[in-house]
């Protein structure tokens, strides 16, 4: 079976620790995505898996092998680096059917893989070419070429679109997707983009200072992000986070000052067993509804600058006291800059966060 | 293919620019264009003062015993080809005997030498610079370091230790003995130089590699090696030029069997009739025939090698 897991693993460099602790499971055809900021272990893990770094601790287990004390080429893996790593002195073709010698293929075999490849991700124009000969694009599709030519353990990706424009990242990730649908082993994606994860992923670690804040399905961790960082990492544009004073509960609704300002939001239930104190409420830009009403329900504001976005306009506001809030609301509401709003929210959509930055909810 | 490209941007480019800018020293927006043909001529006259050394024995090796002593210097004669034919054969007094000069052995062995010498060289070079490159060692800058400094002296400071090691060992005179010290005299600069190359590689790509399931020796051989080929070509020239030159080891260390062309050129020098300078401008134009060869051959390689680093990146 295509599977990974880790177990425990943490990794340091002289004083300084890259990966805490980090357990993951990937199951066969599973897709995972490490997603966080630069530097939060995401890649140093990624090289774990490959065996290109060794564990300071914890356990690597691919395919139900333990494979800690394995070298790279004794782990029947496949990986696409982040600059693709192709081979300069060796043309596409070559490129291609470079990984196949280990299987010890026919020549025809695996020439018959190497065309298989080739047409699935359109690299037939270019097969003869050296790779500093192609465009980007094209050497992105023989990074990946190169890796899914073969029956691996497991694939990794490495910030597999990061160096393509705009529009072809979109056609690539697709691409990917499509390709690793058909393939059914257990993969691993790093990526800084949250859209990349939201969009690839079966599930998302959302790592931060070497260790995985949250682990769940793109759905989930945008709904019901488990902890403050994850909240403001998660979404575009970024969740609004207000510091608040919580004064209790009053039903379904939890009594808040929010600068100064008394409000009573809609909010889980379990809020109730939390003690009143300092907290942060996280509300989405698209979860706030402007109806104009004012009252304890709402939270009021000013328009300081509008950006339509197409679709749907983003409103930059601002509480009384200072504090800034991005509302985003259908083009058919019409706000102008200075216009005084209220907003209200749902109780799905607000979101409460204890002093230690953990999500209160049921 | 590019450069072909950029060029054609270049040259087009300050026939549609404004005149002020035409007049500029061949600059154009791209930073690719001609130099012009002030430049070139100028170029042209700096090179031929370099090559003129090189011209004038060249045109010495064909002409008579007269004709190169004439004063002043003749650039018009009739051209013999006897300094060649003497080079191999020819009476020692005159009217002698025409005997064999042994020329035919002392090619062979400026050849078989300085060959096997820089193969060696860049083959356990090559080897030690991919260690001290990606399997650094504790203190590595200190062992290159070390390495270098045996270039630091020069040569006649350890020509006697040598020549004693030499005597006592009993590989004074061999091609073992030669080889060795030219192998040894060539390796720190194929190591440096070798070194230099296996840095700018891509650890990325020999990662992926290993990924491939490829082993370190796989990795070596089919992924690096490729990726360095200009560097070996450089190396391999100037390792040859060094070698094929050098005189005072071989001089000292060589023995009649195993002499090279420029100590038997040295010993052409006297005679009954004065320095034959039409025979040794033979001799030496025979001589640079093997280097212009290889550096031809290598041609491509050696701009790519030399400029290495300095255009990428």
């Amino acid at each position: 079976m295509s599977t990974i897991e880790l177990t425990g693993v943490t990794k340091h460099f002289g004083g300084f620790t890259a990966v805490k602790n980090v357990s993951l499971a990937v199951s066969a055809g599973e897709v995972v995505c490490l997603l966080g900021p630069s530097g939060c272990g995401k890649t140093t893990t990624l090289r774990i898996i490959a065996g290109l770094e060794r564990a300071s601790a914890g356990d690597v287990v691919i395919a139900g092998k333990r494979m800690n004390d394995l070298r790279p080429d004794q782990r029947d893996i496949a990986m696409v680096f982040q600059f693709y790593a192709l081979y300069p002195a060796l043309t596409v073709r070559e490129n291609i059917m470079f990984p196949l010698h280990v299987e010890g293929l026919d020549a025809q075999t695996g020439a018959d893989r190497v065309a298989r490849v080739a047409r699935m991700l359109q690299l037939e124009p270019v097969l003869d070419r050296l790779p500093n000969h192609i465009s980007e694009g094209e050497k992105q599709r023989v990074a990946v070429a190169r890796a899914v030519v073969r029956d691996p353990n497991c694939f990794l990706f490495d910030e597999p679109l990061s160096r393509l424009d705009v529009e072809l990242r979109q056609t690539m990730r697709g691409q990917i997707k499509s390709v690793l649908t058909g393939l059914s082993k257990a993969t691993v994606i790093v990526t800084h983009d949250q859209l990349e994860a939201l969009t690839m992923a079966d599930r998302i670690a959302i790592m931060r200072d070497g260790v995985i804040e949250q682990i769940a399905s793109p759905h989930e961790v945008f709904a019901r992000p488990t902890t403050l960082f994850v909240a403001s990492f998660i979404g575009t544009p970024q969740m609004n986070l207000l510091t608040a004073q919580f004064d209790g509960v009053e039903g379904a609704h939890g009594r808040f000052t929010v600068d100064g300002q008394p409000i009573r939001l809609a909010v889980d239930p379990a809020v109730k067993r939390l003690a009143k104190g300092q907290v942060t409420i996280g509300i989405r830009p698209r979860a706030f509804i402007p109806d104009g009403a004012g009252g304890a329900d709402t939270i009021a504001g000013r328009a300081e600058l509008i950006e339509p976005m197409g679709a749907e306009t983003l409103i930059h506001a601002r509480t009384p006291l200072g504090s800034d809030l991005r509302v985003v609301v259908p083009r058919e509401i019409k706000v102008k800059s200075g216009d005084a709003l209220s907003l209200r929210t749902d109780a799905r959509e607000t979101h409460v966060f204890d002093g230690s930055g953990m999500a209160v909810r049921a | 293919m590019t450069d072909m490209t950029a060029n054609a941007v270049g040259s087009a480019r300050p026939a549609r620019a404004p005149l002020t800018r035409r007049l500029r020293f061949g600059s154009s927006a791209s930073g690719v264009g001609h130099a012009g043909w002030g430049r070139t001529v100028g170029a042209a006259i700096v090179s031929l003062i370099y090559f003129f050394p090189v011209f004038w024995i060249i045109l010495t090796a064909f002409k008579t015993y007269e004709d190169a002593l004439a004063v002043p210097a003749k650039f018009f004669f009739t051209p013999t080809l006897e300094n060649f034919a003497q080079v191999f054969s020819r009476a020692y007094s005159a009217g002698g005997p025409t005997v064999n000069t042994g020329f035919t052995l002392y090619f062979f062995n400026s050849l078989f030498i300085s060959g096997v010498s820089v193969l060696l060289a860049l083959a356990i070079g090559t080897l030690a610079a991919f260690g001290f490159s990606r399997y650094p060692l504790k203190g590595n800058d200190t062992y290159l370091f070390m390495i270098l400094t045996t270039r630091m002296l020069p040569a006649i400071v350890v020509i006697i230790p040598i020549f004693i090691m030499f005597r006592v060992t009993g590989l004074a005179g061999t091609y073992l003995g030669i080889i060795a010290l030219y192998t040894v005299f060539n390796l720190p600069f194929a190591i440096w130089m070798m070194k230099s190359f296996f840095d700018e590689l891509s650890p990325d790509v020999e990662d992926a590699a290993r990924i491939d399931g490829s082993s370190d020796v796989r990795v070596f051989f089919k992924i690096c090696l490729p990726q360095v080929l200009a560097g070996l070509a450089a190396t391999a020239v100037f390792g040859l030029i060094l070698t094929w030159n050098e005189f005072l080891f071989a001089l000292l260390l060589s023995g009649v069997e195993t002499r090279t062309v420029p100590v038997a050129m040295s010993q052409t020098i006297g005679g009954d009739i004065g320095v034959r300078w039409g025979l040794l401008a033979a001799i030496e134009t025979l001589f640079l025939i093997p280097v212009i060869i290889v550096t031809f051959a290598l041609q491509n390689q050696l701009l790519r090698g030399v400029t290495f680093g300095t255009i990428k990146r």
